[in-house]
């Protein structure tokens, strides 16, 4: 078992990534350069967070066109598990491998914080290990989940929203959606549910130490693919 | 050789955050007459030759997302 942590010119959060999975959930990770154009010998994909293209023209714009970008969306299609944390969820909407897009935070303001997220979906491999309300660290100025009406009926009617922002008791409370998300949304999935973008960062939550470890009910999907 | 302007626009049913604090800063300046500002880009570009499709290819596929952004072209001559 692999996983191929992409990485774009402008991400910092790959190290995190490819460490947490390596120390913490003992998997194999390794990098993948953007202009790469194949992800033989890999079983999935971690488009880590940060600022690809110092966020040019739009958040994730510049990278979704990335040559990588065709294999993962191919690698998306065969049903393999693809999480986009951050920007990488900014990438995942700009490449059209899921719904809406992220616009700036209500209050403009850059959020760094620990936020509580409710599984919503209970069904999906990176939702069903879910057995409590996750706190997990949030760090971005363009997390505001947006989609058009219609986009959120069908993410609601489908099970497709993974994670809502609510607070410590599971409620979803206006003061509990930090960004001014639609819906409270945090991370939502593709229609076969083994794409997951998500705003909070689970690979900044995979020990103790690091003040939760809760991000490892998440990223348990990757320990359960089969080589 | 032609200058072409893509201006690229949030939806207007998007709250434009930024924009939003652009208008309480204008008012608070004291031009009250402010009631709405929304923040855009403009992508000036030299193109020869100028075609238009293309150029609406352009901003179709990289230039403005359509899910959340509008876009127009002028041609500056």
């Amino acid at each position: 078992m692999k996983v191929a942590v992409v990485r774009f010119p402008g991400a910092n959060c790959d190290q995190d990534a490819l460490w947490s999975l390596r120390d913490d959930l003992g998997l194999g990770a390794e990098y993948v350069w953007h202009e790469d154009t194949s992800l033989a010998g890999f079983d999935a994909v971690i488009l880590p967070g940060g600022f690809s293209y110092g966020d040019y023209l739009r958040c994730g714009a510049i990278a979704a066109r990335a040559p990588i970008m065709t294999e993962v969306a191919r690698f998306a299609q065969e049903g393999r598990y693809v999480i986009g944390v951050c920007n990488g969820f900014q990438v995942l909407c700009e490449a059209g491998l899921l719904p809406g897009a992220l616009l700036l935070n209500k209050d403009q303001k850059f959020l760094c914080q620990d936020v509580y997220l409710r599984a919503e979906n209970r069904t999906s491999p990176w939702t069903e290990a879910v057995d409590h309300i996750l706190r997990i660290p949030i760090a971005h100025g363009e997390g505001r989940y947006v989609c058009d009406d219609l986009t959120l009926a069908r993410l609601t009617s489908e099970d497709r929203i993974a994670f809502r922002y609510v607070d410590s008791e599971g409620r979803q409370t206006e003061e509990s959606n930090p960004n001014g998300s639609v819906d409270s949304i945090a991370g939502v999935l593709n229609d076969a549910g083994n794409v997951l973008g998500m705003m909070p960062h689970p690979e900044r939550a995979t020990r103790k130490l690091l003040g939760s470890d809760d991000g490892r009910q998440i990223l348990a999907a990757l320990c359960r693919v089969r080589a | 050789m032609p200058t072409v302007r893509v201006y690229v626009t949030l939806k207007p049913s998007l709250l434009d955050s930024a924009g939003r604090t652009v208008t309480d800063s204008l008012q608070k300046l004291g031009f009250d007459e402010v009631k709405d500002a929304r923040i855009g880009k403009v992508i000036e570009m030299v193109v020869e030759p100028y075609d238009e499709a293309r150029v609406r290819e352009m901003g179709e596929r990289l230039l403005a997302n359509p899910v959340i952004e509008n876009f127009r072209i002028e041609v500056a001559g």
